[in-house]
């Protein structure tokens, strides 16, 4: 038997290794950050092979390497790095500081950049439970910590019902199609004429509950409130971002390649779910008193948003998409930095009353979150306006301009729970003295993510070609 | 594309960048240092107004065409260029912004005294935003803006405003929110039908089937609406304008919700001229229903500056009485009246906020007898009172005077409704001023200083334009006839239009 080709694996291999040489290094290193900094490097090292590496197929088409993929992996890299430099500090506060902590980041990441690839639904199961698993670990890392164990159990339990779900699903497709390729399937389904089966419309609709469950879509939203709330803040951060933008991965492959043709139908199952998502994340925000239960809840009609172009489909649509979670990474983790940074010995941090008079104490700080908010909203001159703007762009070149009515009126009432933070730290006053754990790690994320969010905002340019051109030939 | 004009400099950029870069510098003044954060907001307020100068000097008056242009590319991916330039209906309001903000760093200079350093950043971003407003002749880049003014403007009501601060200014955000993205949508479908470009000059030139031009028509009144604000979505109005600190008061009278009227007239009306036309009945309506509905209102208010805020939908209601009664007089009536609008009510607040600064009482019953103890103040409230009631000789009369013309020729019955509306204002207006200057003289006022020289020359630059215009209206009229005719031309473009319009040209000379 000839070797495979195995190039367009490599920045998985790298990484794979890297991920387990952390493990090691874990036993010999007694200094942490070392560690942590050695994780970035993994992801720089990997950031480079995946910008060398070959392009292609591998395994016959089991798994995928092409510039939608990378453009995802990208994702997922940056989402590692802000979240490690974002974790060092407030892991040591928290008296987890643990190696294994970086390894299952890398191993999560592992996990996500095999489902961003895969060609075949094996594979895509494959690197989603990897990536599950290893994050149902972080979740549950304060080991004495109630509501961290809950969080884990939660996110365990419904996480493996939505396993089921989608070895249902691929077990019905299979049946049908006698196969796990994904553009077999495409092709199996378009020449035997099976696609308005309704078999095939059952497996379609368990995959949507499958995948609705990673992206925390609504109704499938239920395990991400408790478990963003009972998570270590870092890992919220790292769950709100990559394990999201890689279920839209596999999300968009799927239906877009496999389940291509039959867009008509299921876009009538994704139009509800969005708009529902849209309405639950945002509506029930509003009455959170808890800043990581209000993210969460950010983070699901952000989902929602993001939907918008998966239902749009067609290369702009799944290029707007790609280009608002981009933007969405770095917006979110620059949001949570300064909720970790509230975090010190002793102080929880976590009400939204405790942002009372912030900007008095700690104006830059303040200022940051600012920007993070008004991003989040979707106010120009930030990235989140442009990255909505995509969307809606797509939605209305797609005919959809009524979702998009619907979806800016959502995204006006966001307005309302992102300004409440910055009316908490600008027109309050202080009621105690409020510390901050600040650190460079902290620092160098929040210099990063503002400077993206403005960047990105005035001259978007760059981000939305490198989408384009991740699309072409998808 | 080289600079065309006569400067030889990109001067809109200049004037929107300024005060960026002005911001830019407080923000890396220590905290401490209160004078200096005040001096630097101040000239770099006096350099923008004076950078703005040639745009009032150096304007060929002859033409419709944009002047003072820039073009450049800016997001090629979605076909979105950096565009500026002024015309004859967007160029005096870039001068009033200009000139109100060094009047509200003056009005503010020992008013405020808490996060000072964040008060002059978010004042001096403001003016550039507002100033990016009037020149955009990008939609993205006239949305960029439009959005962008509402960060500042929130932090100044919530931030350094009255009581009820907070609750005003979520409500002023979310109220303009709304709207804003519905115009958001609405651009993006013109953007398709347009032949994807977001080039205002070039949409403004192509023909829309008239059932989307009835929807276009709809989501951009959905903006405009709120921020004039029509009624009935005038109710943030209020809020805002009684919370907000002088400066915010100010600046919104002034300026932004002018933005509302420059945004009819500078796109839904040449856009969407047949929906336009065909909506002109319930937009006078309504604003017939400002005009009264306003002016009654006044007459019930016990704050002063709710007062004035009231008084505002009441003269808006005139200006898009003006605009929607698509005639010269109307819609130059209209424009003037915006400015005339910014200089009287601008200056009310200002001159609210003196007395406010010595009180810190907005009641009107708190007052009384005030002519006694501040003289000098008075005679200057006295002048603003007359400017808005609207008395022959000063501004207020020639832009009402224009606009009921205007109304006439349209409808008889909005004519005869609004020039009750001018006579309703005279009594409120006539009647807060004799409460709070005359009769006995209120404990609370007794012992007070007079204005000192800061405020004087505060108000000095208002009480000019009050008589300029007054006296002398074709200094600025003389700047809006060929865009107005221009716009005119565009609404009754072909068929029975043109001849309508002929028939109103001839009867105008």
């Amino acid at each position: 038997m000839p070797m495979p080709d195995i190039r367009p694996l490599v920045p998985e291999i790298v990484m794979a290794c890297l991920a387990m040489l952390v493990l090691i290094l874990d036993l010999v290193v007694k200094r942490k950050g070392i560690i942590a900094v050695i994780t970035m490097i993994s992801a720089f090292v990997v950031f480079y092979a995946l910008f060398g590496g070959v392009r292609g197929e591998a395994f016959s088409g089991m798994f995928v390497s092409d510039g939608y993929s990378v453009f995802f992996k990208i994702i997922f890299l940056i989402s590692l790095v802000l979240t490690t430099l974002i974790s060092v500090r407030y892991i040591e506060i928290e008296k987890v500081n643990f190696g294994e902590y970086y390894s299952l980041m890398l191993f999560s990441t592992l996990g996500m950049m095999v489902m961003a690839s895969a060609g075949d639904i094996i594979v895509l199961y494959l690197g989603l439970e990897l990536m599950a698993l290893s994050v149902y670990v972080l979740a549950g890392f304060f080991r004495h910590d109630t509501r961290s164990n809950e969080a884990s159990l939660k996110y365990f339990l419904l996480g493996a019902f939505a396993s089921a779900f989608l070895l249902y699903a691929t077990s019905m497709i299979y049946g049908l199609t006698g196969t796990t390729n994904l553009r077999a399937i495409a092709q199996y389904l378009a020449t035997h004429g099976i696609e308005d089966n309704p078999a095939t419309m059952l497996s379609v609709m368990l995959f949507v509950v499958a995948f609705g469950f990673k992206i925390a879509a609504a109704p499938f939203h239920m395990w991400a409130p408790d478990v963003y709330e009972g998570a270590p803040t870092s890992v919220t951060a790292f769950m709100s971002v990559g394990p999201k933008a890689a279920g839209f991965a596999v999300f968009g492959r799927v239906f877009l390649i496999a389940f291509g043709n039959l867009q008509i139908n299921w876009v009538g199952i994704l139009i509800p779910i969005a708009i529902l998502t849209m309405a639950v994340g945002n509506i029930i925000a509003i009455s959170q008193t808890n800043i990581k239960r209000m993210l969460a809840y950010s983070s699901i009609a952000h989902a929602g948003y993001a939907m918008i172009g998966l239902v749009s489909g067609g290369s702009e649509g799944v290029a707007s998409m790609m280009n608002y979670l981009f933007i969405y990474a770095f917006m979110n983790i620059g949001a949570f930095a300064v909720v970790i940074m509230l975090r010190t010995e002793g102080f929880k941090g976590e009400n939204i009353t405790d942002y009372e008079g912030l900007a008095k104490s700690h104006p830059l700080a303040s200022a940051l979150m600012l920007v993070f908010m008004f991003s989040l909203t979707g106010i120009p001159p930030t990235a989140g306006f442009v990255g909505k703007f995509y969307l809606f762009l797509a939605a209305v070149n797609a005919g959809y301009t009524w979702l998009a009515v619907v979806a800016v009126l959502f995204s006006a009432i966001s307005a309302y729970f992102y300004l409440r933070i910055v009316m908490f730290m600008y027109m309050k006053e202080p009621k105690g003295e409020v510390k901050l754990s600040a650190s460079s790690s902290t620092g160098i994320a929040l210099a990063v993510t503002a400077t993206a969010v403005l960047v990105i905002g005035v001259l978007p340019s760059g981000v939305i070609n490198m989408a384009r051109a991740a699309v072409l030939g998808f | 594309m080289p600079i065309e004009n006569s400067l030889g400099f990109p001067v809109l950029s200049t004037l929107i960048f300024l005060p960026v870069v002005g911001a830019a510098i407080i923000l890396l003044i220590s905290r401490k240092q209160e004078s200096l954060i005040k001096s630097v907001a101040l000239l770099t307020s006096i350099a923008a107004f004076l950078l703005s100068i040639p745009l009032f000097t150096d304007f060929d008056k002859s033409t419709h065409l944009m002047q003072f242009v820039e073009k450049r590319q800016w997001i090629p991916s979605w076909n979105i260029m950096y565009s500026l330039g002024v015309d004859g209906i967007s160029v005096l309001f870039v001068l009033l912004s200009t000139l109100v903000t060094i009047l509200c760093v003056l009005i503010s200079w020992n008013a405020v005294k808490t996060k000072m350093k964040e008060f002059y950043i978010s004042l001096l971003i403001l003016e550039g935003a507002m100033i990016g407003v009037f020149c955009s002749l990008d939609f993205f880049l006239f949305y960029i803006f439009w959005e962008a003014m509402l960060i500042p403007m929130y932090l100044l009501i919530g931030v350094w405003g009255g009581p009820n601060r907070v609750y005003a200014a979520i409500k002023f955000f979310l109220y303009t929110l709304v709207g804003s993205v519905l115009m958001l949508v609405g651009i993006i479908v013109l953007y398709f039908y347009g032949g994807r470009t977001f080039d205002i000059l070039q949409l403004a030139t192509r023909n829309y089937p008239y059932e989307l031009q009835f929807w276009l028509f709809w989501a951009f009144f959905a903006a405009f609406a709120v921020k004039v604000p029509m009624f009935p979505m005038h109710t943030w109005l209020p809020d805002a304008h009684t919370e907000a600190p002088t400066a915010g008061s100010v600046v919104l009278a002034a300026v932004l919700i002018k933005m509302g009227a420059y945004g009819f007239l500078r796109f839904s009306i040449p856009l969407f001229p047949e929906a336009a036309r065909a909506m002109t009945v319930p937009m006078m309506v309504l604003s017939v229903i400002a005009i009264i509905y306003g002016a009654i209102v006044c007459l019930a208010q016990t704050d002063l500056k709710r007062l004035i805020a009231y008084s505002s939908v009441s003269h808006m209601g005139f200006v898009t009485l003006g605009i929607f009664a698509m005639n010269v007089q109307g819609l130059e009536g209209g424009i003037l009246q915006m400015l005339n609008h910014g200089v009287v009510t601008g200056a009310l607040f200002l001159s609210v906020g003196v007395i406010y600064e010595r009180t810190h009482s907005r009641e009107i019953s708190d007052y009384g007898g005030v002519a006694t103890v501040l003289p000098i103040y008075a005679a200057f409230f006295m002048v603003f009172t007359l400017a808005s009631i609207g008395l022959p000789g000063l501004n207020g009369f020639v832009g009402e005077f224009l606009i009921i013309l205007g109304g006439f020729t349209a409808s008889k019955w909005a004519g005869a409704f609004a020039a009750t509306g001018i006579i309703i204002g005279a009594a409120y207006m006539l009647w807060l001023y004799q409460r709070v200057f005359f009769l006995q003289t209120n404990q609370k006022v007794a012992g007070l200083h007079d204005m000192n020289m800061r405020e004087i020359i505060t108000l000095v630059p208002m009480i000019v334009l009050v008589f300029w215009i007054g006296i002398y209206p074709n200094t600025f009229l003389s700047f809006m006839h060929p865009s107005v005719q221009h716009l005119l031309e565009r609404v009754y473009s072909g068929g029975q239009g043109a001849t309508y319009a002929g028939q109103i040209a001839g009867l105008i000379k």
